[in-house]
């Protein structure tokens, strides 16, 4: 288990390779700190060498008040990606985008292009089911289904017709179980209900759940923050894990979950992408006075 | 008090309180008030729990204590002699030809056997009249089962008429002048006799169960109305809670929220506090007149109550769908589960015990009704037991009111007996519901 380390700076390092952009489109790392107000382009590098997402000047809008302002952002495959910023700053509007999740919220609009491989997931024929299976989301709250452990994991594969036989369902709620290290505290009562687990271990449920259905992009809505220190750090350990088969975005209220657990660190504030970054350079050495507020705890 | 105890305090500093203004006098005052306004408060409440239970415990009360009568029934036993002469059949007669026979001469002749000394022509039809009409068709009924009575004698329970049990209940007195009682002295005197020998008897009166309705009380039963009313809940049911259950789950989960959405919402608002009789002229109207389908019958009163019944199941099923929790939705959204999926899966399932009991409610809601039908003509006297959806039958409810018409005294007991069994149902229906709803509970 990682030791809980509460130096952001000492976070491990990146190993993420920034793709080398021509000269001038690269934005100095080293310019003087900025005023305090949100500049109309983002800071740091918003492109990834394999992305996974690419997102293009989204905006999103609730009714007529307006929540996100162009983000532009690319998440690369496999990385961890976290997103922080002071609270109502569209960093969760932002990761519902991902999954279309917005389309439930009534009088949701969403501008700008979303690609997910090179699919566009913004266009209007797009089957949601689909990209909601390729794309999974673990909530702040756990909220495991009111059935048994095995049909919570069971569900998924069983709707998108993953798995056919009872044998090939035993074996992917197994190897979900596993991965998210949950099967050994449960595997000899996989017929209880899924509610009767303690919230951590209900938390590691809705993440074997995700992982269930073999999404390609795990999205965590502050998965830790209904949980105890020693229940987090399970969890972290877990997205230290699934890393290696999953590209994951995370938005979290921690800075020092941010520095334990992601590779690069997206800022957000007021609906804008302030800055972005390997995760160590943000907490070292953050160009934006707003991010270096943020960091500092000036504020949020 | 503060500055005084503390010399040497510059004025502009902040003075301590003495005393908090929550242990002051006057504080102390406000918290007796307040107490007792509560005890008033409580014991206003405990009043009313009171009153309400009063008016319950007289109300089941004064209709147990006139309907426990009315299971019993007075018997009279008599010998009779089956008599092939007296029957006026051969000792070899067909089943039409036992059918067809005299059995009220065996009774005659029982009695006249008792009672020899009766000559009178007058006399012999009151004393006939101590047994009940229905009598005769008892025995018709034994021998039709066993023919070897023939030619027997056997002494049987039979029926007694309905002034008679009165008479044996109590509720004819002998203190009554003769002018204003229904027994003259003679039909008394003869009681008396049957008494002292020990043929008279108060037994469970199974008529009340078995047989439809009758203008004789005593052979008068509960079980036409019985059938009717099963037929035409059950059918009510299979109608309404589909058709109610859908309606909610789109007007919930699947409808645009919009204008229009408003206006229907407020309409099945509406609905359901129309007055019941209203869909009785529109069963009469549309049901009966325009599609031409079979006045009285249960197939159309199960309409008329589906109409009825369905906005209180889809107010109780919308209520139940918005108590689901929205995480559960966005979970299953989240796993790429359809809308359709969602609802089927999980919000249906969560919102079961909610349906079911604002279902059953609606259902004993429906049990009692009787404006509506009678408006569709199940106001009808009708001796047979309905066989199916289209015959003709009446229910329960409209069964209490027609014998709570009918002049015969024994006919007030079995109103409210009628009433008794009627509201045994309705509260194994709200038991049904209450125990539904925390077996599905307790299930999740």
């Amino acid at each position: 288990m990682q030791m809980m380390n509460m130096d952001p700076i000492a976070a491990p390092k990146s190993e993420l390779a920034v793709e080398h952009e021509p000269p001038h489109e690269r934005h100095s790392h080293r310019a003087p700190k900025l005023s305090a107000s949100t500049p109309e382009q983002t800071l740091g590098e918003i492109h990834a060498a394999d992305a996974a997402i690419v997102s293009r000047t989204v905006s999103v809008y609730y009714g007529t008040k307006r929540a996100l302002y162009d983000v532009s952002l690319d998440i690369g495959r496999n990385e961890v990606i976290a997103l922080i910023g002071p609270s109502g700053c569209g960093k969760s509007t932002y990761l519902r985008c991902l999954n279309r999740m917005n389309d439930t919220i009534e009088g949701c609009r969403v501008t700008g292009d979303i690609f997910i491989d090179d699919q566009n997931i913004r266009a209007p024929d797009l089957d949601v089911v689909q990209l909601r299976a390729r794309v999974g989301m673990v909530f702040q709250k756990p909220n495991p289904f009111p059935k048994s452990i095995y049909d919570n994991v069971a569900y998924g594969p069983r709707i998108h017709g993953l798995v056919r036989t009872k044998s090939e369902t035993d074996e992917l709620v197994e190897r979900s179980l596993t991965r998210a290290g949950l099967f050994d505290e449960v595997k000899d009562r996989l017929l209880a209900p899924g509610t009767g687990l303690s919230g951590g271990q209900q938390q590691r449920l809705c993440i074997a759940r995700a992982i269930a259905v073999e999404p390609e992009v795990i999205l965590m809505d502050e998965p830790c923050s209904a949980l105890d220190p020693i229940a987090t750090a399970k969890v972290e350990q877990l997205i230290d894990d699934l890393r290696a088969n999953y590209t994951i975005a995370i938005v979290t209220h921690s800075m020092q979950q941010a520095a334990r657990v992601s590779q690069r660190t997206a800022y957000f504030h007021l609906g804008r992408l302030v800055e972005v970054g390997p995760t160590r350079e943000i907490f070292k050495n953050p160009v934006h006075q707003l991010t270096v507020d943020y960091i500092t705890g000036r504020f949020g | 008090m503060s500055s005084a105890g503390r010399p040497g305090r510059s004025a502009s500093a902040l003075e301590p309180r003495a005393r908090s203004p929550h242990r002051s006098a006057a504080a102390g005052a406000r918290l007796r008030r307040r107490q007792r306004t509560e005890r008033v408060f409580r014991a206003a409440g405990q009043l009313a729990i009171a009153i309400g239970l009063g008016f319950v415990i007289v109300l089941f009360g004064s209709i147990v204590y006139q309907g426990k009568d009315a299971f019993t029934q007075t018997h009279l036993r008599l010998d009779i002699h089956f008599d092939p002469s007296a029957l006026g059949v051969g000792a070899s007669a067909t089943d039409a030809e036992l059918a067809q026979a005299d059995y009220p001469a065996l009774v005659r002749n029982a009695l006249a056997a008792r009672f020899p000394d009766v000559s009178d022509r007058k006399d012999r039809r009151d004393l006939a009249s101590l047994v009940s009409t229905g009598a005769p068709f008892e025995l018709a009924d034994m021998l039709a089962s066993d023919r070897s009575l023939l030619g027997q004698t056997r002494s049987l329970w039979l029926t007694a008429d309905d002034d008679v049990d009165m008479f044996v209940k109590g509720k004819i007195r002998r203190e009554t002048p003769a002018a204003e009682r229904r027994l003259n002295d003679r039909k008394i005197a003869w009681i008396d006799a049957l008494t002292s020998d020990q043929r008279v008897e108060r037994q469970f009166n199974a008529q009340l169960f078995e047989s439809g309705d009758s203008r004789e009380p005593e052979l008068a039963g509960l079980w036409g109305a019985v059938m009717g009313s099963v037929y035409t809940l059950l059918t009510t049911l299979l109608l309404s809670f589909p058709l109610g259950v859908a309606t909610a789950v789109y007007l919930e989960e699947f409808a645009p929220k919009s204008r229009w959405m408003d206006i229907v919402e407020v309409n099945i608002n509406n609905l359901a506090a129309v007055p019941s009789i209203v869909f009785g002229l529109l069963g009469l109207a549309v049901f009966i007149n325009f599609f031409d389908l079979p006045r009285s019958s249960p197939l159309v009163a199960s309409l008329v109550l589906t109409l009825m019944t369905l906005p209180t199941v889809i107010i109780a099923s919308r209520a139940a769908l918005r108590s689901v929790p929205s995480s559960i939705r966005q979970a299953a959204l989240g796993m790429g589960a359809s809308k359709f999926q969602t609802v089927l899966h999980h919000v249906l399932p969560l919102s079961m015990p909610g349906m079911l009991t604002g279902t059953i409610v609606g259902m004993a809601h429906a049990l009692g009704e009787t404006a509506p039908l009678l408006m569709i003509g199940m106001v009808a006297f009708l001796v047979d037991i309905p066989g199916g959806l289209m015959e003709p039958a009446t229910v329960l409810p409209v069964q209490i009111y027609l014998w709570a018409d009918s002049p015969e005294k024994a006919f007030a007991e079995r109103t409210s007996a009628a009433i008794i069994v009627l509201l045994v149902f309705l509260i194994a229906m709200n038991s049904m519901a209450v125990i539904l709803r925390q077996r599905f509970e307790r299930r999740w």
